[in-house]
């Protein structure tokens, strides 16, 4: 009863940036352990029993936040739900102060979703409670990125050496920035495409690499991850129109041909289909889109069990 | 620590076990509606040796789980850092099944306590017995067991170490010292 491992070094999870490659794998076994609470007839686990969570999200989101508050009911955690519509934030009220007033309820997580970046590590800084990061503006989003690790390692059976082409907004996209960091410390191979105007200067030395047609980042690729075209952070379009960003880098059945056998097609959802991705591809058989979805809860599951209970530091 | 005493050796690890099995089967009168269930970590390997053993003996196999009792711990909140967490994996549903729950070291209770509130998500079995390599006593709960390998009377210093060739190398069950 008493096997032990390794634990999280922080009692946040703000990005994916300051993890190692060893709590990288920890959060992705234990993910695979929690896979399974999902699937049982009692769908419900009594690990965080009393411990109270507030989701807030002062950002929209669907898909994130809907995926924590599962995680967090699969644990048995209370939950408590925040969004900035509706709330005293809308009469002016400061971040601070919103959390200040939430903090008198006694919190022992909060998962904040904002989008300015550097807001989740400011409430971590000066809160008691742990702190997940759901996504600060174009900063990080580290959740998503380990749900994307853990369905490619789920798929492939590994990451090391696998090679991965993240095709799209790269500019304004959360995701990338976290899948970049999580990659390269797995010591997978990114390739990156995208138009040049939203391809930010001197991104290789992050250690990818850039290319400038669709078809180049296909070739070779085992897993193609495309993004969504983020029309609401964009204050004109970066490109001429919607049609011909299709034509350049919207993944259809044939251009997919020139990936490899068995590719893993992957999107983080919200899709706008026939802009990036054709309804072909999407529902197709390389498809993974529908079980990153179901692998986020268990993803989630895991960082609110490992940041929960006692912290090496205390 | 320092080894007091080796309590089994190999052999007669296998002799136990081997009794443990047929201590099984008589008291369900056969392995109709029987699942070995073994709990993590150790209480798998005996488990599925039980199982093998009752295969042997009933010249059928017999329905074999294993249950990780990881998230129903009464001290979760407590210990740090967090212990690992792996799937349970039941081969069937265990409504109205016989299960019976296999571990190494029988002492606090609180282990069985944690694996039958995990069982019962899982269904509603007939009956929930409990079969242990060792009982050392010490009990914290209401708690005993149906089936034990060997009964050890230890003082609460003293620590029990079962190594298996499975996750060991070796069989032997030792007593030591703190």
């Amino acid at each position: 009863m008493r096997t032990t491992t390794s634990a999280l070094r922080s009692k946040d999870l703000l990005g994916i940036e300051a993890l190692t490659p060893e709590e990288i794998t920890l959060i992705l076994d234990t993910a695979e352990g929690f896979k399974e609470v999902s699937e049982r007839p009692v769908k419900k686990v009594p690990a965080l029993r009393g411990q109270l969570v507030i989701n807030l999200f002062m950002e929209a989101s669907t898909r994130t936040r809907v995926s924590f508050e599962i995680a967090e009911k699969r644990l048995s955690a209370d939950t408590l739900n925040f969004a900035a519509s509706g709330s005293s934030v809308e009469k002016g009220e400061t971040l601070i102060d919103t959390v200040d007033n939430l903090m008198a309820m006694h919190p022992d997580m909060i998962v904040i979703r904002h989008k300015h970046p550097g807001s989740p590590k400011m409430l971590a800084d000066r809160l008691p409670a742990s702190v997940i990061n759901a996504g600060d503006g174009a900063h990080e989003h580290p959740t998503q990125a380990l749900l994307d690790a853990f369905t490619i390692r789920e798929r492939l059976g590994r990451l090391q050496g696998v090679n991965v082409s993240i095709i799209g907004d790269i500019a304004h996209s959360r995701v990338v920035r976290s899948n970049i960091h999580l990659l390269r410390k797995m010591k997978a191979n990114v390739t990156l495409a995208g138009p040049p105007t939203l391809m930010p200067a001197e991104v290789e030395r992050l250690g990818v690499r850039v290319v400038h047609s669709l078809d180049e980042a296909l070739e070779g690729a085992d897993v193609v991850m495309m993004l969504r075209v983020q029309l609401e952070r964009q204050g004109k379009l970066s490109f001429p129109s919607l049609r011909e960003y299709y034509n350049t880098f919207g993944l259809t059945p044939e251009r997919l041909r020139r990936a490899k056998e068995g590719v893993v097609v992957m999107h983080p959802g919200p899709m706008n289909r026939g802009v990036e991705i054709a309804s072909d591809v999407a529902d197709g058989p390389y498809s993974v889109i529908l079980e990153q979805v179901t692998n986020g809860v268990a993803v989630r599951m895991a960082v609110l069990y490992l940041l929960s209970g006692g912290h090496l530091a205390e | 620590m320092n080894v007091k005493k080796r309590l089994l050796d190999a052999p007669r690890m296998n002799r136990a076990i081997r009794r443990m099995a047929i201590e099984i089967v008589e008291k369900n009168r056969g392995i109709d509606d029987l699942m070995i269930v073994g709990i993590r970590s150790r209480g798998v390997p005996i488990g599925e040796r039980i199982a093998k053993e009752i295969h042997q003996l009933e010249g059928q196999p017999v329905s074999f789980g294993i249950i990780d009792i990881t998230l129903y711990r009464d001290d979760l909140t407590t210990i740090a850092p967090q212990p690992v967490v792996k799937p349970t994996k039941l081969p069937e549903p265990i409504d109205e099944k016989v299960v019976v729950l296999v571990d190494d070291v029988l002492y606090t209770g609180r282990t069985v306590r944690a694996a039958l509130d995990a069982l019962i998500d899982f269904g509603r079995p007939k009956a929930v017995q409990l079969a242990v390599l060792i009982d050392r006593g010490h009990r914290e709960l209401p708690i005993h067991a149906d089936v034990v390998g060997k009964t050890v009377p230890t003082d609460a210093h003293e620590v029990i170490k079962v190594k298996l060739a499975e996750t060991d190398g070796e069989d032997e069950v030792l007593l030591m010292e703190k």
